[in-house]
């Protein structure tokens, strides 16, 4: 199988999926001529031309707004926001327009929008431009959440968004872009809301997703080679919906639960994750549920410092050996 | 590419016909008897659905309980913008309004009991009791709600008109707010994206003098629609108490978008007569005079009343019989909400996702919904 980067495997899903659908359009910052911030959209401007893949001005709330409108009428807009950070100012048209407009009509309208950026620290860029919205988005009924950790599943998960018929929101992360991962040539898809375990293990459940399910996966081994400890890995993949099932089966084979998050630690995905865990498994847990997150203060800019705010592997064998003690 | 605007310089467009002729507009003059009286008659429509709302919001159900809940914004006064509007709407003309929005939901002709029963909470509701006054939708008649933000509609209804052009369609987006929107950022962001992408939308300002109390001159630097000259686009003003004057002028505007697909910006000066909401006392910001002056004098039901009678379009006679037919309608629809059910607990959950909704064409797996 070829390998091919992170960034590489959003490009594919794109293009696949502007050839599949003529409804479907590329819109957002720099994304045409400039060939993407990111360069996540490179190269599509030249195959796919300037109708379908539009640079917007410097209006978040103007162009995801005129997205949400132009899917009322069956397009399917895939709109670049950046960064995510910036979602703050689109806010109304994210969480009151796309998340609501088929509740208020009555289940009359649909809204097929793909949302998705990058949402990550660790690059130092200070508070601004490192937010991890996913448990805000998720807090909405009405939209779909997904976080891909791997090039692969990143592929499989943006084409199943831009099918879906609801708002659909695709966190991607600056330092996966250049990560490389087998993706087979042949056309796939993902199911969004389908969880997957990573690494086997019978110790210890970490559920995490995002790049900290590398994050994990390197702890993880370090833990096996000189603690002799097995860990499991189960990467959610999507938040909402959320594969609760796959975690809960896990946590029933380990009886432990590590969530490692590049959250913020108040009302996170773990807070949802860890109420879940202890209400629907309780009698199979054999300590509390532990958690990982950032440490909770605005992102940091100074480098070093940056690294220890966010969940890392050092941090995660840690958390792990604490949970186990 | 150049830092110099390509398009040519915009342009406040002053009306080619002089006040008092507008009913000898072409687009007027080719009307006939019929469509005349229907737009009279879809204007005391509103005005009597209103009414009647009002006293059933003020009221109480056979149960002792509120009949209506939260807001009820009345479009009373301002008839004439929204039915000389969408009378002018083919069949790829799409609208768009803020909370405000009785009038242009029975405007582009949706059915009055829907209507109250969605007032009412009810599941024959046009948005099955899940949107209430400020949420009325109906995509079959080409409305797109119905939006409690104020401005926040603005870049969809330009959203629209982007989706009419990139599939090719000639037709205009009518994307309309009140005075008091056009001091919201995604307002201007929306026309800046208008004029920039050339898109067939006409942005309506509905300036009826106020934003909840808040008067124009307290809120606004300048002239209305003349910032719209600063994205570019042409724009233009408009009495709205005559429904021909706003039918003649908007549908200038509204062929510019369908043909040259441009946008514009038109401010139409109307006036309501009740109170922001139902809730406000209407006491504080204007004189009791002020609003008799325009029930007196600009009233677009009397004005339109007096202009088909002095045209010998219809008899005095034939007008009370609308009347009474559109008391009757309104009656006819307050019962159908009141006799309705309400949706169920169970119905909460319903509309959220379309998946959840069409479980046998679902694809994604895990759990939409939580506890
Ligand atoms: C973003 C936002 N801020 C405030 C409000 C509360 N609010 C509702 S209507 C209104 C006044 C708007 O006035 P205008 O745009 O002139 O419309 P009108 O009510 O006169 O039709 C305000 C402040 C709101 N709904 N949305
Ligand atoms: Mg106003």
């Amino acid at each position: 199988m070829p390998q091919i980067t992170y960034r590489e495997a959003i490009r594919h899903a794109l293009a696949e999926e502007l050839t599949r659908d003529p409804n479907v359009v590329v819109m957002g910052e720099e994304v045409a001529q400039f060939n993407g911030a990111y360069k996540v959209t490179e190269g599509l401007l030249a195959k796919f031309g300037p109708d379908r893949i539009v640079d917007t001005p410097i209006s978040e709330a103007g162009f995801i707004g005129l997205g949400v409108g132009a899917s009322m009428l069956g397009i399917r807009p895939v709109m670049e926001l950046m960064f995510w950070s910036f979602y703050s100012v689109a806010f109304d048209q994210i969480l009151n327009n796309a998340a609501n407009v088929r509740y208020m009509s009555g289940g009359q309208i649909n809204c097929p929008i793909v949302i998705r950026g990058p949402a990550n620290g660790g690059t130092n860029v200070g508070a601004t431009h490192s937010h991890t919205p996913e448990n805000v988005l998720a807090n909405h009924p009405g939209v779909k959440v997904v976080v891909p950790a791997t090039a692969y599943d990143a592929k499989g998960l943006l084409k199943s968004a831009i099918r879906d018929n609801d708002p659909v929101f695709f966190l991607e992360n600056t330092i996966l872009y250049g990560d490389k991962g087998e993706v087979p040539e042949a056309e796939y898809v993902i199911p969004l809301g389908k969880a997957d375990v990573k690494r086997t293990g019978t110790d210890l459940t970490i559920v995490t997703y995002g790049r900290c399910v590398i994050h994990s996966l390197k702890a993880a081994e370090t833990l096996e080679k000189e603690h002799n400890i097995s860990v499991e890995v189960v990467d959610l993949r999507t938040i909402r919906p959320l594969d609760i099932d796959t975690v809960l089966a896990s946590v029933q084979k380990t009886h432990r639960v590590l969530i490692v998050e590049e959250q913020k630690p108040f009302a996170s995905v773990g807070t949802q994750l860890a109420y879940m865990i202890q209400r629907e498994a309780f009698d199979d847990l054999d300590g509390p549920i532990h958690r990982l997150a950032t440490v909770d203060a605005p992102a940091i800019y100074s480098p070093p410092v940056e690294t220890e705010q966010l969940p890392n592997p050092g941090r995660v064998v840690k958390a792990v050996l604490a949970a186990l003690a | 590419m150049s830092k110099k605007p390509s398009a040519p310089a915009a342009k406040k467009v002053e009306s080619a016909v002089p006040a008092s002729d507008y009913a000898l507009t072409p687009i007027n003059a080719s009307l006939s008897r019929e469509q005349k009286i229907e737009l009279y008659r879809t204007m005391v429509r509103i005005r009597r659905f209103e009414e009647r709302s009002l006293r059933a919001y003020q009221g109480k159900n056979a149960a002792g309980g509120t009949n209506i809940g939260g807001f009820l914004h009345l479009y009373i006064g301002q008839e004439a913008v929204a039915v000389g509007c969408c009378s002018l709407m083919g069949k790829n003309d799409h609208v768009i309004t803020a909370y405000r929005d009785h009038g242009h939901a029975i405007a582009v002709g949706m059915d009055t009991k829907p209507l109250m029963a969605e007032l009412y909470g009810k599941i024959t509701g046009c948005s099955k009791g899940k949107g209430g006054s400020m949420h009325y939708f109906s995509p079959d008649k080409n409305f797109w709600g119905g939006h409690g933000i104020v401005g926040g509609q603005i870049p969809l209804g330009t959203g629209l008109a982007y989706a009419l052009k990139y599939q090719g369609k000639k037709g205009a987006a009518m994307a309309f707010m009140g005075d008091g929107a056009v001091n919201q950022g995604a307002v201007h962001e929306a026309y800046n994206l208008a004029s920039l992408w050339n898109l067939p939308v006409v942005f309506v300002i509905e300036n009826n003098g106020y934003s909840m109390g808040t008067s124009q001159a307290r809120s606004s630097a300048g002239e209305l629609a003349k910032r719209a000259a600063g994205y570019n686009m042409d724009w233009g003003q408009c009495n709205g108490h005559d429904v021909f004057e706003v039918r003649a002028v908007m549908d200038h505007f509204l062929t510019q978008a369908r043909e040259h697909s441009r946008p514009s910006t038109v401010e139409i000066d109307t006036y309501r007569y009740r109170g922001h909401s139902v809730a406000d006392p209407d006491n504080t910001y204007r004189t009791k005079a002020e609003v008799e002056e325009y029930r007196n004098n600009k009233d677009p039901i009397q004005v339109a009343l007096h202009q088909l009678l002095a045209a010998g379009v219809f008899t005095a006679e034939i007008a009370e019989q609308i009347d009474a037919e559109a008391r009757t309608e309104a009656e006819i629809a307050a019962e159908f909400a009141d006799a309705s059910p309400y949706p169920t607990v169970d119905d909460i959950q319903k509309d959220v996702y379309w998946e959840s909704d069409h479980p046998a064409e679902r694809k994604s797996e895990g759990r939409l919904f939580f506890d």
